[in-house]
């Protein structure tokens, strides 16, 4: 099958060639049937690699070890579940999911414009192609996931028992589908610059698919937080590892676009600024995948050097270098159509929303890259800690939440000063009554950072409440509808902007839960005996008794040892919880370590046992116990009783392996060491993640097509476009 | 003021300010930064009160599990030889941590030791990423 699978890659890199040479032929001749060709070679694309994917996973779900990706991220103990998972646990295996990703999104991207932006088309399909023949050629050439090795091995080396989460089945897929589709709105920029068709309707498709990738690339990143955040040593959910930053910059950048682009949609203004936003978001969100995968930087996530730099490097390079040719070179029809009125406007506020975001993107490039900076400044790496990052970041945050509550509640063009009064005193309000509150009521006076957020949190919460509340009653009063239908049809018919709103809710109650988890929490790290107990953030964490079970893994991860602490939760005398936090313990395919050492030999994981409320997360994790040191002598001598048995057969072998494991698993339980526990207590945390929900909720209404709503919008556009070809 | 000149004073006032902000971040990010060094650059230059980031891997037989929940262990250069470094460690211990893996620590010299900052540890890439062999040590 590995043949077929290299046969089928070729199949798809000459295919991706076809399908630019035709769309470049079909767009410079004016022969629909070649354009016609190129697009539906975006299609073959998917299906071909549709079949390398199937290919690949069926190995996998196989145990067919004879690939060398699949011996070396699966093995026989590896459960189905993270076996279907495993694939992009490999270099090979993500980069194939990238790439097949990319051929399915470009397929819905070129079928929903089949008969729109006839000149513009010609020339994305080449470019989303370009693509996919750049990631395919590393298949091909440099990475294959189809390699083999015979004899095959009789077992694989196993996933790793750290990505033997749930997470590792949706995270990778989401955080590669918000880059991929980056990769849209840069072919049509790309296209339309080229034609020089920088009107309205390239824009319409350049924001649906940027929004489709913020969402993608926002869930992914949520995702990946809270994986961070469910293991030990992650470091919670976010510490401005390189691989994270990498995700966040194309994200804040496409969020920045997403505003400037109403600008340019209402009043023709910032041309050349959007388009150079919507190729620098694609720009990063390649040097994204570059940094995940080529292991340039030190990061938690990285896989390994590869020999994968040189051609992202060029990749890039010619993305950069084409970027700014094309935008310098077509500055003549970007031009503005109108100047900004006045600074007290909703053109100004999104403007210095813009700044705010590339600035906060310019901070988070610079500290990321700072390691590559320094060494060709000084000739020494040096890198740049969370307190440097926090010092820029905290007061950019700070000021983008208090700007997602002042523009909705702006005027387009200029504000009067009667109309500011009317639209901000709500909201003055609302913050002032949270900064008493702050002093008196709640206990964040200590930080001063806290306190300001806070604020603002109320005044967004003012000010969108107040949108609605307006929007809510005109709406009720023409159409005479039922308060709750009323609600339902005008968001319905202003999807965008309510979405938008509700976005910003998310997101204030989202930082909510950022700055009191990350000034307020108190994690302690101590060793507890059996009976033993410790006071955290006011809960007291008592150490009730050691667990201990082999073969059967509570998480079904395929562990072989899970040993763990019974913890019981009181705060002022009342019970809480109970928690049960557990280290999991992997075996050793190798066989290293004799017959019972191997069984336990690999890598062991820890995860946090959590209890969650809306008030605070209280959490404990256990620090797995060195039970290869510490049972030493009890290992070898269960592995000399196993080898002593060597008459016996293989099959009663294994089975004295396991009795000796549980015995050696009993008599942990019976004279427990102290267990080396870390303990937290965390106000909020639920808020951060109950925000992300409510911003992906406004996201997914922002984004849902409707026919009403669609042959609206496109009325709109229509008409622009007939100012516009008016002007010419 | 006419708009045009306006236009030009707002203009050289935000570049200015563009200008002095990434400035102030460059330098900071300078002064604020920690020398990535191995150990046995470390040991050659460490200065007391200045903190450096340290990777290498773990030495065999130095781990030592103290109790309040503090480990000491050393660290050696990754291509082997050269003296290891003896640092005392609290905070969360990545899983990967093993005698024999490579990680990362932001250290700081206290008399003849080297202390981490609570939490700062790393483990890089577990060695079943790469595709050569397995390298455990354990």
């Amino acid at each position: 099958m590995a043949v077929v699978g290299r046969a089928v890659l070729v199949v798809a890199l000459l295919t991706t060639l076809f399908g630019i040479t035709a769309a470049l032929y079909g767009a410079r001749h004016g022969r629909r049937d070649w354009v016609d060709a190129g697009r539906r070679s975006v299609y073959a694309l998917a299906v071909i690699l549709t079949v390398a994917f199937a290919l690949l996973e069926v190995a996998f779900i196989d145990n067919d070890f004879a690939f060398n990706t699949v011996a070396n991220d699966s093995s026989l103990t590896t459960p189905l579940f993270y076996r279907a998972a495993a694939m992009w646990g490999s270099q090979e295996g993500s980069l194939l999911l990238w790439v097949w990703l990319l051929s399915l999104w470009s397929s819905l991207a070129v079928f929903l414009t089949r008969n729109r932006l006839r000149e513009v088309v010609p020339y994305a399909v080449s470019v989303l192609l370009g693509f996919g023949a750049f990631f395919t050629s590393l298949l091909v050439f440099f990475a294959t996931p189809f390699g083999t090795t015979t004899p095959a091995p009789t077992n694989g080396v196993g996933l790793d028992p750290l990505l033997r989460n749930p997470s590792m089945m949706i995270h990778p897929p989401m955080l590669y589908s918000g880059y991929t589709f980056f990769t849209i709105p840069f072919a049509f920029a790309v296209g339309a610059l080229i034609t020089r068709r920088v009107d309205a309707e390239w824009i319409q498709v350049a924001r649906r698919f940027a929004l489709a990738s913020w969402l993608f690339l926002g869930v992914g990143i949520l995702l990946g937080a809270r994986w961070a955040y469910s293991e030990i040593g992650w470091g919670g959910y976010w510490g401005w590892d390189a691989v994270e930053n990498a995700a966040l910059m194309p994200w804040l950048i496409s969020t920045a676009f997403l505003h400037s682009i109403m600008i340019q949609e209402k009043r023709g203004m910032l041309k050349i600024w959007n388009a150079s936003l919507v190729l620098a978001a694609s720009t990063l969100a390649i040097l994204g995948t570059f940094l995940v995968r080529s292991g340039i930087l030190s990061s938690i996530h990285a896989f390994g050097a590869s020999t994968l730099g040189i051609p992202f490097v060029v990749l890039i390079a010619v993305m950069v270098i084409g970027s700014i040719y094309l935008v310098v070179s077509r500055r003549d029809v970007l031009r503005s159509e109108h100047r900004l009125d006045s600074l007290f406007s909703r053109e100004a506020a999104f403007m210095l929303n813009n700044v705010l975001l590339v600035g906060l993107t310019f901070v988070i490039f610079w500290g990321t890259f700072f390691p590559l900076i320094s060494e060709v400044a000084t000739g020494t790496q040096s890198v740049v800690g969370t307190p440097w990052f926090d010092r820029y970041t905290v007061p950019l945050a700070l000021m983008l939440v208090l700007l997602s509550g002042i523009g909705p509640v702006i005027p387009w063009r200029r504000a009067t000063l009667a109309k500011a009064r009317r639209n901000f005193a709500l909201p003055l309000v609302a913050a002032a009554a949270m900064l008493i509150a702050s002093f008196t009521v709640l206990p964040i006076s200590s930080s001063v950072p806290t306190v300001a957020l806070f604020c603002c949190v109320a005044f967004v919460f003012a000010s969108v409440g107040q949108e609605f509340w307006r929007g809510w009653r005109a709406r009720r009063a023409t159409s005479g509808d039922s308060p709750p239908r009323a609600l339902i049809s005008m968001v319905r018919r202003n999807r965008r902007r309510y979405g938008g709103y509700i976005v910003h809710v998310g997101l204030a109650v989202l930082f909510v839960g950022v700055a009191a988890s990350s000034t307020f929490s108190r994690t302690q790290f101590v060793n507890l005996q059996k009976g033993q107990s410790t006071v955290v953030g006011g809960y007291k964490m008592t150490n009730v008794r050691p667990t201990a079970a082999i073969v059967t893994d509570p998480t079904s991860t395929g562990a072989l040892l899970t040993l763990g602490v019974i913890m019981r939760v009181t705060h002022d005398g009342r019970y809480v919880t109970t928690l049960h936090p557990v280290a999991q313990y992997y075996d050793d395919e190798t066989g290293g370590e004799g017959p019972v050492g191997s069984l336990i030999g690999g890598d062991s994981v820890s995860t946090l046992s959590l209890h969650s409320s809306f008030r605070r997360d209280i959490s404990a994790a256990i620090d797995a116990p060195d039970i290869q040191s510490e049972l030493q002598g009890e290992i070898n001598h269960a592995n000399t009783l196993v080898l002593d048995e060597r008459s016996e057969g293989a099959v009663a072998q294994t089975k004295l392996s396991y009795y000796l494991l549980a015995a050696i698993a009993g008599g942990y339980v019976r004279h427990p060491p102290a267990a080396p526990l870390k303990l937290a207590s965390s106000p909020l945390v639920m808020w951060l993640w109950l925000g992300a929900l409510v911003v992906f909720a406004g996201g997914l209404i922002a984004i849902w097509p409707t026919a009403g709503v669609s042959g609206r919008v496109r009325a709109r556009y229509l008409a622009r476009v007939a100012h516009e070809l008016g002007r010419a | 003021m006419n708009p045009g000149r306006k236009r030009q004073v707002r203009l050289v006032v935000s570049l200015t300010l563009a200008v002095l902000l990434a400035g102030g971040l460059i330098y900071t990010s300078f002064s604020a930064a920690d020398e990535a060094l191995t150990p046995t650059q470390l040991l050659a230059r460490a200065k007391t009160d200045l903190s450096y980031q340290l990777t290498g891997t773990v030495v065999k037989g130095s781990v030592r599990r103290l109790p309040g929940g503090v480990l000491d262990f050393s660290l050696a250069d990754r291509a082997g030889g050269g003296r290891a470094v003896p640092v005392i460690y609290t905070g969360a211990v990545p899983d990967p941590f093993r005698v024999g893996r490579e990680l990362i620590v932001t250290v700081s010299k206290r008399g003849r030791d080297f202390v981490a900052a609570p939490g700062s540890m790393i483990t890089k890439c577990p060695s079943k990423y790469s595709p050569a062999p397995s390298t455990k040590s354990t």
